[in-house]
């Protein structure tokens, strides 16, 4: 089943074109890394799929949603998280859980089992009403993605979600991922570590706006010749001739 | 030594106590690279603040170029560049009016060190009119280590300058930094992108506020003392549970496209691959793997 259905999607700014014509498809369940040095277009692609902004030309559908025409259909069936904006500091950690799930209009009852589950699940079981703040960043960008699918949403959007995170703690977070993705959920994720390219089952990468290379990533290398993501991807971003 | 840091400590007293830094010691040789690697929250910054002369340490002391960080504050504000993690230019400014600001903070003018910042101004000159808040992440970065080198200076701070970057704009950072080196100029660089210690001379690793190893980059992977072995196959999550399930797996760390096992002493790996082999994995392969620093860095982290 097809999870997310790209065709010809264009996002110009004046005279601009920010995403040229991008097609792709997504399986349920799979995990597809959306890679492209700063400025490619990513995020303009993925606030797009999101339903946070309107396409200027091209067709696209999410959890079998149009963005056009069923943009809240898609906000209530996706969960998103980023580096830079995830939870609320200055709630504790139940606050955070209690506020999201009233925001993805959970009833009290789930929010109070998903919640539990949630907490003992990520071993933080007694420090409940600790403010998120005081968290190191590793735990904050691991509750922010448990939250983030808090509400078994069809598809997660991950920006950028490990920068800055120790190494074993981003390691974690990766099965996580994998979690996620047996239980059905597809992942969409961004990402600079090129180590991370390699977990995902298939890879997109954008330059200059376009979709310059689509494959898995054991594809990607063999048909480039190359022997890491990193290198696939230094080969083909090097080409850019555009800034941010 | 350009830059002597003994036994400093900082604690920030909030909510609660944080230990920022605890008992730092560690020396900069003039013109070395010295790298401050570490996740965020690891006290990089604090550190710093304290070299910049920005913030007090609540124990021990510091030199730059042999200028005591707390005496001669003033003098160290002459003589060092320092770039912050957050962009600290002026946003309503243009790259030539934030240039010729510091410049003339500074005493000096872009003309009198022009040769110092050319191979990378030239980069920023069409967008020279341009106000500096609408500059790109790549074109801000290049900025901001223009105005930390316009007064020519003999030591560089430079946090996190490469975080949020794309690898080919990161490539492109060091091989600036490299060039700086050749001039004379000592600099302190902390990364979280375990990747850019090999660009130091020295590194030292940071965990909270805490210094796990200083070595150089081959230093630290030749003390790695345990044997490492990367190992694939073609369902890499379910051989990751597997091996961690392993009686003879010390730790299994995913790596791209191989896991990094370590295996207790004395045991031999071919039985970890007739493990998973057994298991019904298929292109199972396990071969003895040099270390990189991410693997020292987490072996030190367990420790």
């Amino acid at each position: 089943m097809l999870s997310i259905e790209v065709e010809s999607l264009t996002k110009k700014f004046g005279s601009f074109t920010a995403v040229n014509s991008i097609t792709f498809t997504v399986e349920s369940g799979e995990i597809f890394g959306f890679l492209g040095a700063n400025g490619a277009g990513k995020t303009t692609a993925m606030r797009m799929l999101c339903g946070l902004s309107r396409p200027t030309s091209g067709q696209a559908s999410v959890a079998g949603f149009d963005v056009y025409r069923q943009a809240e259909e898609i906000k209530q069936r996706i969960g998103y998280m980023s580096q830079k904006f995830s939870l609320y500091a200055d709630l504790t950690i139940l606050e955070n859980i209690e506020f999201y799930g009233g925001i993805y209009g959970l009833t009290r009852g789930e929010i109070k089992n998903r919640g539990r589950e949630l907490i003992e699940r990520l071993d933080l079981t007694g420090e409940e009403k600790i403010r998120v703040a005081e968290l190191p960043l590793g735990w904050k960008q691991k509750l922010a993605f448990s939250i983030a699918i808090m509400h078994s949403p069809s598809i997660v959007f991950l920006d950028e979600p490990t920068g800055g995170v120790d190494p074993l703690t981003r390691r974690q977070f990766w099965e996580l991922i994998y979690e996620a993705a047996a239980a059905g959920i597809t992942i969409f994720v961004t990402t600079h570590y090129m180590d991370e390219a390699e977990y995902c089952d298939r890879v997109a990468i954008m330059v200059d706006g376009n979709i310059r290379a689509l494959d898995a990533p054991e594809d990607l290398k063999r048909d480039m010749g190359l022997d890491t993501m990193e290198r696939v991807f230094y080969s083909l971003a090097r080409e850019a001739t555009r800034g941010e | 030594m350009s830059i002597r840091i003994e036994n400093i400590s900082k604690s920030f007293v909030g909510d609660r106590k944080v230990s920022a830094l605890q008992n730092i010691s560690f020396q900069v040789e003039p013109g070395k690279i010295f790298g401050l690697i570490g996740p965020d929250g690891a006290g990089k910054t604090t550190l710093f603040r304290i070299l910049t002369t920005l913030i007090l340490a609540d124990e021990g002391q510091a030199t730059v170029q042999e200028y005591d960080v707390v005496k001669d504050y003033q003098k160290i504000r002459r003589i060092v560049g320092y770039m912050p993690g957050k962009f600290s230019l002026y946003q309503d400014l243009s790259v030539l009016e934030n240039l010729k600001f510091f410049a003339t903070i500074f005493g000096t003018t872009i003309e009198e060190n022009y040769n110092l910042i050319k191979d990378i101004y030239i980069q920023l000159e069409p967008f020279r009119d341009r106000k500096a808040g609408a500059l790109s992440g790549g074109m801000k970065q290049k900025l901001a280590l223009c105005c930390a080198l316009v007064h020519r200076p003999q030591v560089l701070f430079l946090d996190e300058p490469t975080t949020g970057v794309d690898v080919v704009s990161r490539a492109e950072f060091w091989d600036i930094l490299k060039r700086l080196q050749t001039k004379g100029i000592t600099i302190l660089a902390s990364t979280p992108y375990m990747d850019e210690a090999g660009m130091c001379d020295e590194i030292a690793l940071i965990q909270d506020g805490q210094i796990l190893s200083i070595n150089t980059p081959s230093g630290l992977i030749n003390d790695y003392k345990s044997l490492l072995y990367g190992v694939s196959a073609d369902d890499m999550y379910q051989v990751m549970i597997d091996l961690k399930n392993h009686n003879s797996v010390v730790s299994c760390h995913t790596f791209g496209a191989e896991h990094h096992v370590q295996i207790k002493s004395g045991s031999d790996p071919r039985t970890i691959q007739h493990a998973l082999e057994k298991s019904g994995h298929n292109n199972v392969k396990v071969q003895l793997i040099t270390p990189t620093i991410e693997d020292c860095f987490m072996n030190l982290m367990q420790q």
